[in-house]
């Protein structure tokens, strides 16, 4: 007990607990929808290319989630273009754009004075988050997970069958879009946290963690975010016994329990089916 | 003469240089069920897209039940049942929940069910025998079930005019007659069914009328006169005379007259 309290006199602990354990929701909320559609290369593009965006709304004074926005925007309009008018394929034109966009920020940052804050961007700053921080954090998070909640739905199906969503007179162009502008919100979300280059771990693991545990969609909702929010806690617990680095220990352990899902979860995991899969052959074997 | 519930006219649609649909026009009674027939690439999924009102056409109109396709649309009136490869069968979603997703388009903002969209999602799944599988996940089902489960979505829906690509495929001869009653059954309901199909065994017992689809409508009649073999060959190549194809040795002697 001492053990878990003693962090929390501290309170930019107690703020970075609760800094990451919000991103991690939102991003586990988000990542079940990317990884069923097949978006987590998306996931990763649109959370690098918005560092060129956050950069000019620092320089400006803008609030970071607008340039963040812009720059989505602007990312996913550059892949649809260099898609549709090139012969490049689609793996290759998110490439080259989000790298782009991001040494584009990276060179910003180059260049702008007062360059800590900002290099706090890219690898995150989990034990600097202050309090202005913590309440951008906290809008733009509980926004991106109200609509997220509240559009499930029709998100859902979008990603199962956007052809019968046109067919009942919804728009899968718009729903695919509020999707995108969502991801770019929570990628900001996350930017503080774990940083602009490990967002994407944020935006994929829980939600593939989730996926192998259950075979329902409005279970996943629960399983994924309950899933990060618990890793990402430990992650800073353990990063803060063993004095590592703490957006990344976050990460860590996120794929330490990804690995273990793999490997035991009752019905998809590796061993489990392997052993039923014997159990079969077993029982098969003395009829033949 | 009554509206007609399917009237695509005079349709053309380019893909960049390539002509998909070739001033096609179809005219479709209400209650008929149509086989539509044609080679890949023959325009097929071109002119259900266009039913749709997926793909703008560049030239004619589409009208279904006297209205804009994208009125229709709102008032849930268009039923589609995808091809199998379509579909992501391991997604998490149990068949109750995929009949669901019909009724969303008369549901409000978060599309939250009410006991009437309960009621119809039951009685649609009652209707196409799989009640006892409505918790099972969409993969877990045979071939004409995965089939039934979007024609269920369609009938919770309350869709009048429904599209079918490929029912048929992968799915046993057993499960092929289950979904043939029901469509007969929905048809008979007041249904319009449009259903674009390889499998031409299927086609008498299935369908009023057959279209054979090249671009341009070639030829629009009872499935038996389209599926004689020399008007085949025009749709599919001169080669299919030289097979022997299942069309020919198939075609339900007692079917000729009623059709």
């Amino acid at each position: 007990m001492e053990l878990l309290l003693e962090p929390l006199t501290y309170d930019f602990m107690v703020r970075a607990i609760a800094t990451t354990a919000l991103a991690a929701v939102v991003c586990a909320v988000l990542s079940c929808w990317l990884v069923l559609i097949g978006w987590s290369l998306m996931g990763d593009a649109v959370s690098h290319a918005v560092l060129p965006g956050v950069v000019l709304a620092y320089i400006v004074g803008a609030p970071f989630a607008l340039g963040a926005l812009v720059f989505a925007l602007v990312a996913v309009t550059l892949i649809g273009v260099v898609r549709n008018t090139s012969r490049v394929k689609e793996d290759a034109a998110i490439g080259i754009v989000f790298s782009s966009l991001f040494a584009l920020g990276l060179v910003l940052i180059s260049v702008t004075p007062s360059q800590t804050d900002l290099n706090h961007i890219i690898f995150g700053n989990l034990l600097g988050v202050s309090v202005p921080d913590l309440i951008q954090v906290l809008v733009l998070g509980v926004v991106a997970f109200a609509i997220l909640i509240l559009k499930r739905r029709d998100l859902t199906l979008y990603a199962f069958d956007p052809t019968h969503a046109h067919a009942i007179g919804l728009s899968p162009r718009r729903l695919g879009a509020l999707l995108l502008g969502l991801l770019a919100l929570t990628s900001v979300v996350a930017l503080q946290t774990v940083g602009v280059v490990l967002v994407v771990a944020m935006l994929i693991i829980p939600g593939a963690t989730a996926y192998l545990l259950t075979d329902r969609f409005s279970r996943m909702l629960v399983i994924a975010p309950a899933i990060s929010a618990l890793c990402s806690v430990a992650g800073i617990y353990i990063s803060y016994y063993l004095d590592t680095a703490s957006g990344a220990m976050v990460v860590l352990t996120q794929g330490v329990v990804f690995g273990a899902v793999y490997l035991f979860s009752p019905r998809q995991g590796l061993i489990g089916t392997r052993l039923a899969k014997a159990r079969r052959k077993k029982a098969a074997a003395p009829a033949v | 003469m009554s509206t007609p519930a399917i009237l695509v006219d005079n349709v053309t649609v380019h893909y960049g240089e390539v002509l998909a649909l070739d001033a096609a026009s179809l005219t479709l009674d209400p209650a008929r069920i149509c086989g539509l027939v044609g080679m890949n690439g023959s325009g097929k999924s071109t002119l259900f897209k266009v039913i749709m009102g997926m793909i703008r056409p560049d030239g004619g109109s589409v009208r279904i039940h006297g209205q804009s396709p994208s009125r229709t649309r709102r008032e849930g009136g268009i039923g589609y049942v995808p091809q199998s490869e379509e579909v992501d069968w391991q997604f998490p979603l149990s068949v109750h929940d995929v009949v669901m997703m019909g009724r969303y388009g008369h549901q409000g903002f978060t599309r939250r069910a009410t006991k009437a969209d309960r009621a119809a999602v039951d009685e649609a799944l009652d209707r196409v025998e799989l009640g006892p599988y409505a918790g099972r996940q969409i993969g877990q089902l045979s071939g004409g079930q995965k089939k039934r489960a979007f024609v269920a979505r369609g009938i919770a829906q309350g869709a009048t005019t429904m599209l079918l690509d490929e029912p048929f495929a992968g799915v046993d001869k057993r499960s092929e007659a289950t979904i043939t009653r029901l469509l007969r059954e929905l048809a008979s309901d007041g249904c319009t069914i449009l259903v674009s199909t390889h499998d031409l065994h299927a086609l008498p017992e299935l369908c009023d009328e057959a279209v054979l689809l090249m671009h341009r409508v070639l030829m629009h009649g009872p499935p038996d006169r389209v599926l004689q073999p020399e008007n085949l060959a025009r749709a599919f190549g001169l080669d299919v005379l030289n097979r022997n194809f299942p069309a020919q040795d198939h075609r339900a002697k007692p079917k000729e007259r009623t059709a």
